[in-house]
C-alpha cells in the first residue's frame, strides 16, 4: 500500500522515491489530475458549441488555444502517464522482481514529466497538437508555440527512457523460472507498446527540431518559398503518432486481457492468438500512417497502399474482441466496476473501429475528413475504448494502490454516466460531421440540424461531466475512508490478486 | 482447447474477406473518379488566411463567391497562399487540401437540377478566422 492514510508517510519520501510504487504512485496522480484538466477544457468546448455564435468563450483565439491544450493535455498527459503508471505498479509485480531494472532513470523519466506538462499549460499554444506548418511554423504565436514544441520535446525524451526501463524489465530482469509465455499479456502489450515507442518516437523527435529551427527562420525544411514541403512534417509525424495510436491502445487491451479472465472466472481462450495479434499489430501499425493525410493530394498509388495498410490492421483488432468475447462465453462473470469499464470499453471498441474503416475506405474519406465525424471516431476510440479501460482498471488496482475498497454503488452510477454520456456526444459528432461541420471551429454554421445535434452532443458531454466528478469523489473519499479491503481477494473472485506485500519501500 | 481455435480461424477468415470486399470497392469507386472527364472547365482556387480566391478559365476572378453552371465538369486546381487550407463543398462532397507550393485537383459534376446556393468551406485549421473562412456558391441555370 502506497498511500497509507491511516498511517502517512513524509511527502517528500514519496516525492524522492525511487521505488517502483512510489513513481507508479507519482505517474498515475498526475494522470488523474491531468485527465480532469483536460475534461474541464472539454466542457468548455462542448458549452461554447452549445448555441452558435458566442456562448462563452468571447473569440476564436481563446478557443483554439482550448482545444490544442485540451488534446496535448489528454494525449501526453494523460494516457501516457497513465500507462507509465500501471506499467511501474505491476511490470516488477508481474515479472517478479524487486524493481524496474534502473530506479533512477524511472524517476528521472517521471520529473521529466513535469516539466514538458507546465510548459504546455503555462505556454497555452493554438497550434493544435498536430502543429502543422506552415501555420506553426510562419504563423503560430510565440513563445506559445515555442513552450509547446519544447514541452513535447521533454515528454517525448520521458517515454523513451521509460520505454528503455520497461523493455530491459521485462527481457533482462523477468523471473528466470517464468518463461515469456507464462507471463501475463499486460506485459506482452507494455514491452511491445515500449518497442513501438523506441521504433516510432525518434522520427518526431526529429520533426520538432526542424519545426522550431524553421520557426527561427535559419530554415526551410516545410516552407516552400525556401525548397521545402509542407506535407513532409506530416509524414514524419504521422510516421510517429499512427504507431502512438496503437501505443495508446495496446496497454489498454493488455489490462482488459488482465481483467476478463479474472471477472469471467475462466483461463484466456487463446494466450497465443493474444501474442499474435500483439506482434503483428506492431508491425503493420508502422504501415498506415498517411491514412491521415489521404487528402493531402496523395498519388492514386500512395492512397491506394495506405487504405491496405490500414485495412491490414483490422483484423488483429478483431482478433482480441474474439478473445475477449470467448473468454467471456460461459463464464460466471461478476460485474464489478472493472469488468463494466471493460465491457463498455469493448462495445464502443466496435463503433470506433467500424468508423476507423470508413476513415480510410478512399472516396468515403472526402466526406469524413476533418469533420466532427473524425472527431467523434478518436473520441469512441481514446475515451471510449482506452480511458474506459483504464478507469476499469484503475478501479481493480484500488485496494492494491489505497488497502482500501471503493464503493460499488458510486462507481456503478460512474460508469453509466460516462458510458451514455460517451455514447450520446460522439455518436452526435459522427453524425454532425456527415452534415459537413469541420472541425476545431469556434462557430458554425446555423443550420437547425447542425444546432440541434451540437446540443446532443453538449449534453452526453455533461452526463460525462457527471460521472467523472463521482469518479473524482470515490477516488478521494473512499482513499481515505473506504472500507480496508481483503487484500487476498478483494473482488470476491478467487485468491488470484497482486502481491500486496510490497508496502515497504526499500530504497 | 485445440479445436476450438478452428473457430478463431473461421472468424478471422470472415473479417480478412469482409475487409477485402470493402478495400476493393474502395480502391474501384477511387479509381472512377480519379478519371477527370474531358470536357471538364477548369477553375483556379487560392485559399489564404481567410477567404477564398477563384478564377475562371476567361481570367475573371470572384472573392468569396463562386458562380457555376449547372450541369457541367468543373475542375479545380487548388493551392494555398501562406498556410494549409481545405477546400470542401460539402454538399458535393468536394475536399481537398489546399497546400502551399503544391497544386492538388479534384473535379465534380453539378447535377442538372442543382440550381441554388451552396456553402464553401475551410475544413484544415488555419489559425483564428478559421471557423469563418468561408464562401457562396451560386450554380446556375
Amino acid at each position: 500500500m502506497v498511500i497509507e492514510v491511516a498511517r502517512p508517510r513524509p511527502l517528500w519520501q514519496i516525492l524522492f522515491s525511487t521505488h517502483h510504487t512510489d513513481v507508479a504512485l507519482l505517474y498515475l496522480i498526475t494522470s488523474i489530475v491531468f485527465f480532469m484538466l483536460g475534461g474541464a477544457l472539454a466542457l468548455t468546448i462542448r458549452t461554447e458549441l452549445l448555441t452558435p455564435g458566442t456562448t462563452i468563450i468571447s473569440d476564436s483565439d481563446l478557443f483554439n488555444r482550448i482545444f490544442t491544450v485540451h488534446g496535448t493535455t489528454m494525449l501526453f498527459l494523460w494516457i501516457l502517464p497513465f500507462i507509465s503508471g500501471v506499467g511501474n505498479y505491476l511490470i516488477p509485480i508481474l515479472v517478479k522482481y524487486k524493481d524496474m531494472a534502473y530506479p533512477r532513470l524511472n524517476a528521472v523519466a517521471y520529473w521529466m514529466a513535469v516539466p514538458g506538462a507546465a510548459l504546455i499549460w503555462l505556454g497555452w499554444s493554438d497550434t493544435t497538437w498536430m502543429a502543422y506548418p506552415p501555420y506553426s511554423t510562419m504563423r503560430a504565436a510565440g513563445p506559445a508555440a515555442d513552450m509547446w514544441i519544447f514541452g513535447l520535446k521533454i515528454l517525448g525524451l520521458s517515454s523513451i527512457l521509460g520505454a528503455i526501463n520497461f523493455i530491459v524489465t521485462i527481457l533482462k530482469c523477468k523471473h528466470p523460472d517464468l518463461p515469456m509465455m507464462k507471463t501475463s499479456l499486460l506485459v506482452w502489450a507494455i514491452l511491445v507498446s515500449s518497442l513501438m515507442t523506441l521504433a516510432a518516437l525518434p522520427t518526431f523527435t526529429a520533426a520538432l527540431i526542424m519545426l522550431y529551427t524553421d520557426r527561427l527562420g535559419v530554415s526551410g525544411f516545410f516552407d516552400p518559398a525556401r525548397g521545402g514541403d509542407p506535407i513532409a512534417y506530416q509524414h514524419l509525424f504521422w510516421f510517429t503518432f499512427h504507431p502512438e495510436v496503437y501505443i495508446f491502445l495496446i496497454p489498454a487491451v493488455g489490462m482488459a486481457y488482465e481483467l476478463i479472465p479474472k471477472f469471467s472466472r475462466k483461463p484466456i481462450f487463446s494466450y497465443g492468438s493474444g501474442v499474435i495479434a500483439f506482434l503483428l499489430l506492431s508491425i503493420i501499425g508502422f504501415a498506415s500512417w498517411a491514412h491521415h493525410m489521404l487528402a493531402t493530394g496523395l498519388s492514386f498509388t500512395e492512397k491506394t497502399v495506405f487504405m491496405i495498410g490500414t485495412l491490414a490492421a483490422v483484423p488483429m483488432s478483431a482478433m482480441h474482441v474474439f478473445n475477449w468475447m470467448a473468454t467471456m462465453w460461459g463464464g460466471r462473470i461478476k460485474f464489478a466496476a472493472p469488468m463494466k469499464f471493460v465491457i463498455g470499453g469493448i462495445m464502443l471498441f466496435f463503433t470506433s473501429g467500424a468508423g476507423g474503416v470508413v476513415n480510410t475506405t478512399l472516396p468515403l474519406d472526402f466526406i469524413t475528413h476533418d469533420t466532427y465525424w473524425v472527431v467523434g471516431h478518436f473520441h469512441m476510440m481514446l475515451m471510449g475504448t482506452v480511458s474506459f479501460i483504464f478507469m476499469g482498471f484503475l478501479y481493480y488496482m484500488f485496494p492494491l494502490i489505497t488497502g482500501r475498497m471503493y464503493s460499488e454503488r458510486l462507481a456503478n452510477v460512474h460508469f453509466w454516466f460516462a458510458f451514455i454520456g460517451t455514447a450520446v456526444v460522439f455518436t452526435a459528432m459522427h453524425i454532425v460531421g456527415l452534415y459537413g461541420m469541420p472541425r476545431r471551429i469556434w462557430d458554425y454554421v446555423p443550420d437547425p440540424t447542425i444546432i440541434a445535434l451540437n446540443q446532443i452532443a453538449s449534453i452526453g458531454a455533461y452526463l460525462i461531466g457527471i460521472g467523472m466528478i463521482v469518479f473524482l469523489i470515490v477516488l478521494i473519499r473512499d482513499s481515505v475512508k473506504g472500507k480496508p479491503a481483503d487484500m487476498r481477494d478483494p473482488f470476491g473472485i478467487g485468491e488470484i490478486y497482486y502481491d500486496y506485500r510490497r508496502r515497504e519501500p526499500h530504497h | 482447447m485445440g479445436s476450438h481455435v478452428i473457430y478463431e480461424w473461421i472468424y478471422v477468415g470472415a473479417v480478412v474477406s469482409l475487409l477485402i470486399w470493402v478495400g476493393a470497392e474502395a480502391w474501384y469507386g477511387e479509381k472512377l473518379l480519379h478519371e477527370v472527364p474531358k470536357d471538364h472547365i477548369t477553375i483556379k482556387v487560392t485559399g489564404q488566411q481567410w477567404f477564398w480566391t477563384f478564377e475562371h478559365p476567361d481570367g475573371t476572378r470572384e472573392v468569396g463567391t463562386l458562380h457555376l453552371k449547372a450541369g457541367k465538369v468543373y475542375k479545380f486546381e487548388i493551392t494555398g497562399k501562406d498556410v494549409i487550407h481545405a477546400f470542401n463543398i460539402p454538399h458535393f462532397a468536394v475536399m481537398i487540401d489546399a497546400v502551399p507550393g503544391r497544386i492538388n485537383t479534384i473535379w465534380v459534376k453539378i447535377p442538372e437540377d442543382a440550381v441554388g446556393e451552396y456553402l464553401i468551406q475551410c475544413r484544415e485549421y488555419c489559425g483564428l478566422l478559421h471557423y469563418n473562412m468561408r464562401a457562396n456558391l451560386i450554380v446556375e441555370a
